[in-house]
């Protein structure tokens, strides 16, 4: 039934239909971003290219993606932003990365936006001085361990060298780790040149300056990726404290400097978001090496999964017996509030175009639900996170990925110990199916026939609601209410709309209720008034 | 979304409120939580205030999408801006290509009738000529001029003011390229700043209410709080037609709200050449300026009933001096809540003055500070100590600090609902003020009863 559903719907006519509104040659560049998927036989998808001016994006900028996001979460690093102010201002609490800093002797700087606020003299004289000035009142200030220097566009046009105040100013007031992004907004195609500079900066600057971790159980992780919006990490820790193992390191959600520094401590690490962190993970493993596997707690199956995974890593049978029980016990509550909502979701349809791995994610919520996605994408994608990392080698570098500083990373001399050997590792593939250092990417996971889109423009979007009418909408506050202005329930998965936490069993409960309460919706029964009269010709839309 | 957990934890003892006497008593060089926006936010705002007009932002995507999302979060509405995607290589070589693709892919889409080009602080430090890349645009499409769009574009940098001062630009900027003078008729100019939709809303109703021929701008009431329709609008319907602003030049006369315009703080060129857009038609047209604060409290509301009697020639209409009666009938029914308490004041220049006079005239005494950031204005309510405080969402960690009530006005409110439909001028929207500041005062004092009475 299902199958012939998303076969009928014929979504490869789609990328014809919906192209036409462009400039030919334009048109010919989206196609190749929208690609029918055939999981056995995965398609090329065109991804992390340059948007083409005038078509409007969700996508945001290296200094989103730097400062906002891997280094925002972290509590106790004052970030400075080299600038004028609108970047510092934008990027001021406006994602909903929660920290908990409980403890008086606990910092936290997240409340606070440092700015130097360039003004017109500063961009024609520099602005360095300037730069120095405000480290020097942050530190008198709040005397941190830490202070990033994030550089905004017109930084790197007026040649303001970040790394050259940093190295400065580390001298000036020893004992304060001072370091620099060269993260301006132009460098890269999205948010995800700016993950990548910020895991070279964490690699360069943080990870391995301390060795002394105290472990409290006999295992420990590094969960990276993963960023705590809506409380997500807090349940992951939650649940990593019953099962009894240590996360080290959570990059970045809930995080303080000292976890960068400890990361390397870990035994093993589980990617979240594959995008935004996967340069760390890859260089924690050559580095010191510590394997890295793709994990997922966004669903409850998938949690359940993750877990086991853990268990399997580490073969201990007490390990697997703890997780066993706890996966029992929460799975209960879950089997219920699955029962109850899927009595209204079961056969409804969603769309998700969120994030660099989100669209994945989300994706095993909503089959729990007995819900169909028809379309998914991301927004900062690479060729990898659809396809896998095996297209890694053939990926084309273009000139946007080139000016992003790639750094060689070499096993560390004396710190450089493989937690498994390559017999180990094979084995446990072999037994358990566990791929390590690897992401098999979203397509593998769709239905044949289902669409892939990257980048979505705010173009197709219409269209797509406009064609085909999905139960649920999944995507950010940027297109939040142009799909409601449709009389389509939108459910936003970057903030959550203030709800959540979706991660793990108790975050799959809430979710399974928030989509119960958007696609059962009264309201959007009364959106025409009955004085409107029934528009014959409103199904059929003529395309231009 | 102000984030309450992560602002409740901040009330830990990491805040050095009392260190900023380590600084010796000079003031900070940096911005430390700052009250102010970035100026092509502001020019999006008025291009959302002409009909049929799609913002283009020239220079880094990210800015566009930034200022949506600041922009859609408080208004609740779609806000579609268009970027020309600057690479690393357009820094270099130049943003004409970017230009040229950008408006073609706009047109393509949209069907504008107007594009609002706003620089940034990349485009213009790199020194892109906009003007040059539109002339070289119409070019390349002579004979077929009738068939493009109308292009203003407004300069504004961020390193050069702040969000008030992009906007007053980009009001100056189109009135400038788009007003022609053909002979004075008998309509008037009004141009509100940056007021509310329900603002302009009900100053439409007031100048009908007045039996006047008007043009307002930049009108957002409608694209940026509109309703619901049947069929998706790609550019919502509303703003100020362009017809209408050509003909700005014909006014008899013009109202403008505001004091400081785009002569705000931080400039470093002599604001003494800058007008504003009331200015440069009364000394370049020679239309007469009624220049005035932002109609908010009595005194300034009547100042704007006066202006409008003269220039009707009519009486206040009756619906508008009941408003009145009522008005003062509630001053005085609550002024034992609202005297000889004490407000702190952030915001836009303009809003702010025009709050701090009618604070006056309630009896609330006030405090703001030219320039400053929150964190002085966190330093300074130290001594001030005020009972409340005015102003955006962004100012909600020193309300919760000093657990005194917030009444949100001004732009970003992303913590509430509604910020579209605040109305707060004339004496219609000075009662709903009103109504909000003391029921704010009241219910401070009754959360903070041991006894929780019921009747106050």
């Amino acid at each position: 039934m299902a199958k012939t559903l998303i076969e009928d719907l014929e979504l490869g006519k789609f990328v014809e239909e919906v192209s036409e509104a462009y400039p030919k040659k334009v048109a010919k560049k989206r196609m190749k971003s929208m690609v029918v998927n055939d999981p056995d036989s995965i398609p090329e998808i065109q991804a992390n290219v340059r948007t083409i001016p005038g078509i409007i994006t969700q996508r945001g900028c290296t200094y989103a993606g730097c400062k906002g996001v891997v280094l925002g979460p972290t509590r106790d690093i004052i970030n400075i932003t080299h600038g004028p102010i609108g970047c510092g201002f934008y990027s001021w609490l406006t994602r909903r990365n929660q920290t908990r800093a409980d403890k008086p002797e606990m910092e936290n700087f997240i409340p606070y936006s440092f700015s130097t606020d360039m003004h017109d003299s500063n961009i024609v004289f520099g602005g360095e001085e300037k730069l120095k000035q405000a480290i020097r009142e942050a530190y008198e200030l709040f005397k941190p361990k830490g202070i990033a220097i994030f550089s905004t566009c017109p930084v790197g046009l007026i040649g303001d060298d970040v790394h050259r105040v940093a190295r400065h100013m580390k001298e000036e007031l020893p004992g304060v780790n001072i370091f620099g992004f060269s993260c301006e907004g132009y460098r890269g195609v999205s948010q995800s040149a700016g993950h990548h500079i910020a895991n070279n900066g964490l690699y360069k600057n943080l990870i391995g300056n301390n060795d002394n971790y105290v472990r409290k159980n006999k295992y420990a992780i590094n969960v990276l990726g993963e960023y705590n919006i809506g409380g997500d990490a807090f349940v992951i820790e939650d649940l990593f404290e019953k099962i009894g193992v240590d996360i080290v390191a959570t990059m970045s959600g809930n995080s303080t400097l000292e976890q960068f520094e400890t990361a390397h401590t870990a035994d093993f690490s589980l990617v979240m978001c594959h995008r935004s962190i996967n340069y760390v993970a890859e260089m924690l493993e050559t580095s010191f090496g510590i394997p890295w596997a793709k994990a997922n707690f966004i669903g409850a199956e998938a949690t359940a999964k993750t877990l086991r995974k853990v268990g399997q890593y580490f073969g201990d049978q007490e390990l697997i017996d703890r997780i066993e029980a706890v996966i029992a016990e929460e799975m209960i509550p879950v089997k219920a509030a699955i029962e109850k909502a899927k009595a209204k979701t079961e056969g409804k349809t969603a769309m998700l175009f969120v994030g660099g791995s989100r669209a994945h994610h989300y994706q095993e919520l909503f089959t729990e639900l007995g819900m169909e996605i028809l379309v998914a994408g991301y927004e900062f994608g690479h060729r990898d996170d659809y396809e896998g990392r095996r297209v890694i080698p053939s990926i084309k570098v273009d000139a946007d990925s080139r000016n992003i500083e790639e750094i060689t990373v070499y096993p560390d001399p004396t710190r450089f110990k493989p937690r498994k050997t390559e017999e180990e590792l094979a084995q446990l593939k072999e037994a358990f199916d566990i791929e390590f250092n690897d992401y098999k990417g979203i397509m593998k996971d769709m239905k044949k026939g289902t669409l892939v889109v990257d980048d979505l423009s705010h173009h197709e979007m219409e269209k797509l609601i406009e064609k085909y009418k999905p139960d649920v909408f999944c995507a950010g506050i940027k297109e939040k209410y142009v799909v409601q202005k449709m009389g389509i329930p939108m459910k936003q998965l970057h903030n959550y709309d203030n709800g959540g936490p979706y991660a793990a069993f108790e975050g799959a409960i809430n979710f399974y209720k928030d989509i119960e309460m958007i696609a059962c919706s009264t309201i959007f029964k009364q959106m025409k008034a009955p004085w409107e009269l029934e528009e014959v010709l409103e199904a059929e839309y003529v395309f231009n | 979304m102000v984030n309450t957990e992560i602002l409740g934890n901040r009330t830990n003892s990491s805040v050095p409120l009392g260190v900023r006497n380590s600084l010796g008593g000079r003031g900070y060089t940096s911005t430390r939580n700052s009250c102010k926006l970035c100026a092509p936010l502001g020019a999006s705002l008025v291009f959302k205030g002409i009909e049929g007009c799609v913002p283009l932002i020239h220079g880094s995507q990210g800015c566009a999408t930034y200022i949506r999302r600041y922009m859609i979060s408080h208004y609740k509405e779609p806000v579609d801006i268009a970027s020309s995607n600057f690479s690393e290589e357009t820094t270099v070589f130049g943003g004409s290509r970017n230009f040229i693709t950008g408006i073609d892919n706009i047109i393509k889409q949209y069907k504008p009738q107007v594009i609002g080009i706003a620089s940034t602080c990349l485009s213009e430090t790199i020194g892109e000529d906009i003007p040059g890349h539109i002339r070289n645009y119409c070019e390349t499409y002579k004979g077929l001029e009738k068939n493009l769009p109308t292009f203003i574009h407004a300069s504004t940098p961020s390193y050069c003011g702040s969000h008030a001062e992009g906007y007053y630009n980009t009001v100056l900027a189109t009135i400038k390229t788009v007003t022609e003078y053909e002979k004075t008729d008998n309509s008037i100019t009004i141009i509100p700043g940056m007021v509310t939709p329900a603002d302009i809303r009900y100053l439409k109703e007031l100048l009908d209410d007045f039996g006047l021929k008007y043009t307002l701008f930049p009108d957002y009431s409608e694209t940026l709080d509109n309703e619901y329709t049947s069929e998706y609008q790609l550019i919502p319907t509303g703003g100020t037609p362009i017809w209408k602003i050509k003909r700005i030049g014909n006014s008899k006369a013009v109202i403008e709200f505001g004091n400081v315009f785009n002569k705000g703080v931080s400039r470093t060129k002599d604001v003494g050449t800058i007008q504003s857009a009331g200015e440069w038609l009364e000394s370049s047209l020679y239309i007469k300026n009624y220049q005035m604060p932002q109609p908010i409290g009595i005194e300034a509301s009547d100042r704007l009933m006066d202006v409008l009697k003269e220039l009707s020639g009519k009486e206040i209409p009756e619906k508008h001096r009941k408003e009145r009666g009522r008005l003062v009938d509630a001053y005085v029914d609550a002024h034992k809540y609202v005297f000889g308490k004490k407000a702190l004041l952030y915001g836009e220049e303009d809003f702010v003055t025009a709050l701090a006079d009618w604070l006056r005239e309630i009896g609330i005494e006030t405090y703001f500070k030219k320039g400053a950031d929150f964190e002085t204005l966190r330093e300074e309510a130290e001594n001030f100590k005020p009972d409340l405080l005015i102003g955006n969402s962004k100012g909600y960690y020193i309300a919760r600090e000093r657990k005194i009530p917030l009444v949100r006005l001004g732009f970003p409110i992303h913590d509430r609902f509604g910020a579209s439909r605040i109305h707060q001028i004339g004496y219609r929207g000075t009662q709903e003020l009103f109504d909000l500041v003391v029921n704010a005062l009241i219910e401070y004092k009754q959360e903070n009863s041991p006894i929780g009475y019921k009747y106050l």
